[in-house]
């Protein structure tokens, strides 16, 4: 119920950010730069309306998450209007929760306005809906949901400067994880062997939220792997938002 | 009496400095609160009072020390349903407006709709904001903070009200009314818990005090037990008696316009200035017997630091 009450009041409040619309109208102007880009190449244009388009609604999200969900927490504390919402009985995961849910209600909205100028593209060049888009579009969102909470962890601790640098190169390492799969392979068994095999464990993979490859080129997408990537964003998303609510528990409010 | 706010040897103490340097704010404040009171929190500026609310707010943890709400541990959110805060410098979300901004407090406390509609219109009431309610609040003056604030501190109902410089930014007859509001808050059966550093404001309505200096609490107790009753001085004010023959009954302070003001020690000769007042003819304009105040005592233990 607190959560909930949270929740909603940072909706509020994240969508007057002008940062959203910022990035929301360049994630617009992108996602139809494509169709553009698909006049001028030869091939199946509709392959490069879905890459370009796919790409950007994860990009623009992913900016959307990290720098709104850095200046959440750290914003009440500055403008100390935690301390009359703290004098209250509330608890302190409460709070946290509340934001993190509010912020996941905001970036469903973005991604839902985003997704309708995205399939309504599509849908006029190929006058058919791919359920399969709709799933690549649902793993972008649980890929937000990840960032989101990345984001709010930093922002318990520092100022969004540093806090959206440190979210950004989340997001760059967890994308290009996966090419340190590419050189354990190479790698000979050793120790080097193994310190990137338990780089590659520590580190984030965000490509397994990645269907863009699989819905542009028409090929299979397992169900296990949509479970496992279900699987993996929510128990990835609970750890860390476990780490924030340590760390901020025991903050002191000055 | 019951206990509902006790605070035993809380220290705190702050990192402050490009290379860290323990400072120590708090250095074991004890006091406590009891039910029904309004109880004064006195000190200087950055004496520490609301680095000790902060502490009873749960917004930072003390050192050491035990905190108790209601013969609960501090932090138990059931002790907190019964508590409401205004603090020193009211930030809230601005981009509520005032109605908005009660409703979301009456909503954490899980107020049911209807009950909620009517206490916040009786609090805006109370404040004075009637007119007001549909302003967000960064269209809002200090002083309108300030009320809105207290409103805010009042939607639960609270048994204990800590105010934090509730009368601060506030217009002479604003504050009035706000201190009003405090004394009906006692009538009602509520304790109220206020700092302040404006003498006048503790004095008019606090039973009891505590006063804080430099993270220690100097003196405590019952303002009526703290003040001497006993009369410091008279002032005499009177006209038509020669100066040279008033020497000796007082200090005379100031002779304008043919009258003459007296500082005097002893009551025997205020006694002694009466009559000769009478034989003479003259006049007498003004006799106040002056007590100690808040301020005197204040003064005294402030001084030293
Ligand atoms: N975040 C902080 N870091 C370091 N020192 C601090 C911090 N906050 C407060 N202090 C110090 O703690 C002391 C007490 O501050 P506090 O705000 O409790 O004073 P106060 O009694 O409320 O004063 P005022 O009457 O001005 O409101 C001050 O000396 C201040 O410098
Ligand atoms: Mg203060």
């Amino acid at each position: 119920m607190i959560i909930k009450v949270i929740a909603l009041n940072t909706f509020k409040e994240a969508v007057r950010d002008r940062i959203l619309y910022l990035l929301l109208f360049f994630a617009a102007v992108s996602i139809l730069f494509s169709r553009v880009l698909a006049l001028l190449t030869v091939g199946d244009r509709t392959k490069i309306v879905k890459d370009v388009g796919l790409a950007s609604i994860s990009l623009f999200g992913a900016l959307m998450a990290i720098l709104i969900g850095t200046g959440l927490v750290y914003k009440e504390i500055e403008k100390r209007t935690i301390f009359t919402l703290i004098s209250k009985p509330i608890r302190r995961h409460e709070f946290l929760l509340g934001k993190f849910f509010g912020l996941a209600l905001t970036l469903f909205v973005m991604l839902l306005s985003m997704s309708v100028i995205f399939l309504a593209l599509v849908f006029f060049q190929t006058w058919t809906i791919e359920w399969r888009m709709l799933a690549a579009i649902f793993f972008i969102f649980v890929e937000l949901i990840l960032l989101t909470a990345v984001a709010i962890l930093f922002s318990c601790f520092s100022t969004p400067i540093l806090s959206s640098l440190f979210a950004l190169s989340f997001y760059l390492i967890g994308h290009f994880s996966w090419s340190l799969e590419t050189l354990i392979k190479k790698a000979r068994p050793g120790a080097t062997r193994t310190f990137l095999q338990a780089l590659y464990t520590i580190l984030p993979d965000l490509e397994n939220f990645s269907l863009k490859t699989e819905v542009v080129h028409g090929l299979p997408i397992p169900v296990s792997h949509m479970l496992y990537s279900t699987a993996y964003g929510i128990v990835y998303s609970a750890f860390i938002l476990a780490l924030a609510i340590l760390i901020f528990r025991k903050r002191d409010f000055i | 009496m019951k206990t509902v706010l006790s605070i035993e040897n809380i220290h705190k103490s702050f990192s402050v400095g490009f290379i860290p340097q323990k400072k120590e704010i708090l250095q074991g404040i004890t006091f406590s609160v009891a039910e029904g009171e309004i109880f004064g929190y006195l000190g200087p500026n950055g004496a520490g009072k609301t680095t000790t609310l902060k502490c009873v707010l749960g917004l930072i943890f003390p050192d050491k020390g035990t905190i108790e709400l209601f013969g609960r541990p501090h932090l138990d959110p059931r002790a907190k349903e019964r508590l409401g805060f205004l603090p020193e410098n009211p930030y809230f979300y601005d981009y509520l407006t005032a109605r908005e901004f009660l409703e979301f407090y009456g909503q954490l406390f899980g107020i049911k709709r209807h009950e909620r509609e009517a206490r916040i219109a009786a609090l805006l009431k109370l404040v004075g904001m009637e007119k007001a309610a549909g302003l967000q609040l960064r269209k809002f003056s200090r002083g309108m903070l300030q009320r809105i604030g207290l409103a805010q501190a009042l939607i639960n109902e609270p048994s204990l009200v800590l105010l934090d410089e509730p009368l601060g930014g506030l217009d002479p007859l604003g504050r009035k009314e706000i201190r009003d509001v405090i004394i009906h808050l006692r009538e009602e059966g509520k304790t109220v818990f206020l700092s302040s550093h404006i003498l006048q404001d503790i004095e008019m309505i606090c039973d009891r005090v505590a006063i804080i200096v430099g993270g220690r609490i100097m003196s405590q107790g019952r303002l009526a037990d703290l003040i001497s009753e006993r009369i410091l001085f008279t002032e005499v004010t009177i006209s038509g008696v020669e100066e040279k023959e008033l020497a000796g009954l007082g200090e005379s302070l100031t002779a304008q316009a043919g009258r003459t003001l007296l500082k005097v020690f002893e009551e025997d000769k205020v006694q002694d200035i009466l009559e000769l007042v009478q034989k003479r003819h003259g006049r007498i304009h003004s006799l106040i017997p002056r007590t100690q105040t808040l301020e005197d005592l204040f003064v005294d233990m402030v001084r030293p630091q």
